[in-house]
């Protein structure tokens, strides 16, 4: 950028002709002003898409929580403000905690599982094999079965009495009887995290493999040379060049799952007792079967709020992975 | 070839401006004569599966023939209707005729989208307590369900007289007989202990012949139901499995010998008359003691004259609704569809010639709504029943201390 202004000009038509790099205005500057406005023309698609489909229902969604806003509110339009008193009356309900320990459960068991087993498959199918092509585009099915009907086949899979998997287990002699892997206060949130594991590991795969096929081959070599192979090798090498696509996977993993809803209410409804009740669960059941719809956007912005904490986590980690 | 195919196509594109056009003058016709010809209504309902889909229709056009109107019919999921309701009254797009299920019908008049009955010269005459206690509103009708039905204890004859068990009365018969008829898979009873409504609406019968209430669920009387429930599963006469299944599983456990009853309405009787080998009978649900009378909840769906603005379609609205809760509609759609005709006037020939339906149809004239004491609170309290009935069948809690918990919670 070259930067020849003359020190007679006003400050604004100074501003204008920054960066033309001509001393004289009129024209160019004009022109100036014109790709101004081709930038702000550019800009106008994606600022209006963005104001309608993300703007509106934030804004709304967060003044929907500050009303008394119920079945009535749609015939009559009037939504008396109310304060704080929905986020007073979820945050004080007995079924907050619960939610909110179901929740980070529910997270967390996801995220190792699917992490986990999604990077032990993108190394597995970092070797080429015969039909590895075919394995891996297979591994994509669950992702690709519409979740209503996964999880109606996943409710007949875990039924206590005629389910596939206690048959095969009591088969085998691996347990005396059925297992009440969804109606059990115990086992229903394992449950549901195995189900929505087994969902979200094509995702997990797909991003890893991706960021393996980054790493150059060379790396690997020279590597093998100095002697680092197998688990020396993927420590000092996948590992750590891997980081960068691991935190985009686990972030975007935390932010997917904090808001699961069609898996567990297909599958055990929030219940046995509420004991796969989560946060966005209740959130639904307050908004559309309570129609308590300012205390369900409450909620609803309470999860929205864990989970931009988990965006800045990854702002900052992303940012510190910049500096090293 | 190729000029048939543009010729084709400019008819399309023609057609398809034509289309809107037609419609824009359709509509702008109807408005300006309001008053005098409306020549269409439109519906709103969530009969979407055959049969009951067709049977509706049949019924709905024979009516709309007889106001000399068209209809203009959507019908969608039962799960969405009241989204898509609430949707329609934030948009003034309601439609002139609505279907409601009976415990939605008072949260909707009370928002004011419903106009009462009562302003279109209505008949409520004949009509079942509990079907004009689920259509009121503030002392006004606003909905009226031409039939409508209820649950009862379905039995598996074979399986009854292979352990020869008569079908149980009281609770105690009951608790016997499940056992004595669990073996192996099979278990004594299914029922439906969802953490959803249906689960409050199998338990609701015997919460209120013991003499429960909703307005407090936490009395040694609902208590004493919710124990019978427990013990049902604590000693394994029925599978923990109840605590997800939804009516129509309870069903696919019956149909498939797992379990020798259960607790289902008449919605199954197609299903139940098509298994092979399936020899069924049905009694009322027991109550604690022989000398109680079952209470059952009611169940059905109202249809109601939502607040258009326009007089005019919404005269005409009523007249379908009132053709659709006349004596000849009540008997044949509650003959086709396996429910009770909502007019107690009907009721003593129906039962005589439909006998499958005989026990349905006198458990209806004492039937209570669900909305007849909350109204628009129903849910809460219909909430609090269902979290309660789950807390004390995965023994979190003992059923008194489970509907003690439920009670307090703000909710």
């Amino acid at each position: 950028m070259t930067t020849t202004t003359t020190t007679t000009r006003a400050p604004v038509r100074r501003a204008a002709s920054v960066g033309s790099g001509r001393p004289h205005g009129g024209p160019p500057s004009a022109r100036r002003r014109r790709e101004r406005l081709y930038q702000w023309l550019f800009l106008v698609p994606a600022s209006v898409y963005l104001v309608l489909f993300f703007g509106y229902p934030v804004v709304k969604n967060l003044i929907m929580s500050f009303q008394d806003y119920g079945t009535a509110t749609f015939y009559t339009g009037e939504a008396p403000w109310v304060g704080f008193d929905n986020y007073a009356k979820v945050l004080g309900s007995t079924i907050f905690t619960t939610a909110a320990l179901n929740t980070a459960l529910f997270t967390a068991g996801s995220i190792v599982g699917q992490f986990v087993i999604g990077l032990g498959l993108a190394v597995f199918f970092r070797k080429k094999f015969p039909l590895s092509g075919v394995l891996r585009s297979l591994l994509l099915l669950p992702w690709l079965i519409p979740l209503i009907a996964s999880g109606a086949v996943w409710k007949w899979i875990l039924d206590k009495d005629s389910g596939a998997l206690n048959q095969f287990l009591e088969a085998l002699h691996l347990v005396p009887n059925g297992v009440p892997w969804l109606t059990s206060t115990q086992l229903a949130l394992v449950a549901v995290v195995g189900v929505n594991v087994w969902i979200g590991i094509p995702f997990n795969v797909t991003i890893l493999y991706g960021g393996l096929q980054d790493i150059p081959d060379e790396l690997y070599e020279a590597a093998a040379l100095d002697g680092a192979t197998g688990w020396r090798s993927f420590w000092n090498i996948t590992w750590p060049m891997l980081r960068p696509v691991v935190n985009v996977v686990l972030v975007l993993g935390v932010v997917y799952t904090l808001k699961v809803l069609d898996i567990i209410l297909a599958l055990t409804g929030g219940g046995p007792a509420n004991a796969s009740q989560t946060i966005a669960t209740e959130s639904y059941a307050l908004s559309f079967e309570q129609f308590r719809f300012g205390e369900g956007s409450a909620l609803g912005n309470i999860l929205v709020l864990i989970s931009l904490v988990f965006a800045l986590f990854y702002l900052r980690a992303s940012r510190r992975g910049v500096e090293d | 070839m190729k000029r048939t195919s543009l010729t084709v196509r400019t008819g399309l594109a023609l057609a398809a401006l034509a289309v809107p056009a037609v419609l824009t003058g359709c509509g702008s016709n109807s408005a300006a004569s309001a008053n005098a010809d409306v020549k269409s209504i439109s519906v709103l309902d969530y009969y979407n599966n055959e049969p009951d889909k067709s049977f509706i229709g049949d019924a709905l056009n024979k009516c709309a023939e007889k106001a000399g109107v068209t209809l203009d019919r959507q019908t969608i999921t039962g799960a969405s209707l009241i989204q898509k309701v609430l949707q329609q009254a934030s948009s003034k797009t309601l439609p002139d005729v609505l279907m409601l299920d009976n415990p939605d019908l008072q949260q909707i008049a009370a928002t004011g989208a419903l106009a009462p009955l009562s302003d279109f010269n209505v008949s409520t005459d004949g009509f079942a307590q509990g079907v004009l206690q689920a259509g009121t509103y503030n002392g006004k009708v606003y909905g009226l369900a031409p039939t409508v039905n209820t649950i009862a204890l379905f039995y598996n004859k074979d399986l009854l007289a292979k352990a020869s068990v008569q079908p149980p009365k009281t609770w105690d018969e009951l608790k016997a007989a499940a056992a004595k008829l669990t073996s192996g898979s099979q278990y004594g009873i299914a029922f439906d202990a969802n953490a959803t409504y249906e689960g409050t609406w199998q338990f609701l019968p015997f919460m209120w012949s013991n003499g429960g209430d909703e307005k407090d669920i936490a009395t040694p009387q609902t208590a004493e139901a919710l124990q019978l429930w427990t013990d049902l599963v604590k000693s394994g006469s029925a599978s923990s499995g109840v605590l997800n299944w939804k009516q129509a599983d309870v069903k696919d456990q019956f149909v498939a010998g797992k379990a020798a009853m259960m607790v289902n309405g008449p919605w199954q009787l197609p299903t139940l008359d098509k298994a092979q080998g399936l020899n069924y009978g049905i009694v009322q649900l027991p109550v604690k003691s022989a000398s109680d009378t079952e209470v059952a909840p009611l169940g059905g769906e109202t249809w109601t004259v939502p607040q258009t603005g326009n007089k005019a379609k919404q005269a005409k609205a009523a007249q379908v609704v009132a053709c659709m809760n006349s004596d000849e509609m009540q008997t044949s759609m509650a003959k086709q569809r396996n429910t009770v005709p909502s007019k107690t006037t009907l009721a003593s020939q129906f039962a005589a010639d439909n006998p499958k339906l005989a026990v349905f149809t006198d458990l209806i004239k004492s039937a209570r709504a669900r909305t007849g004491e909350l109204g628009a609170d129903w849910p809460k309290a219909a909430t609090k029943i269902y979290t309660a009935i789950q807390t004390a069948l995965t023994g979190k809690a003992s059923p008194s201390d489970a509907l003690q918990q439920a009670q307090n919670s703000n909710g």
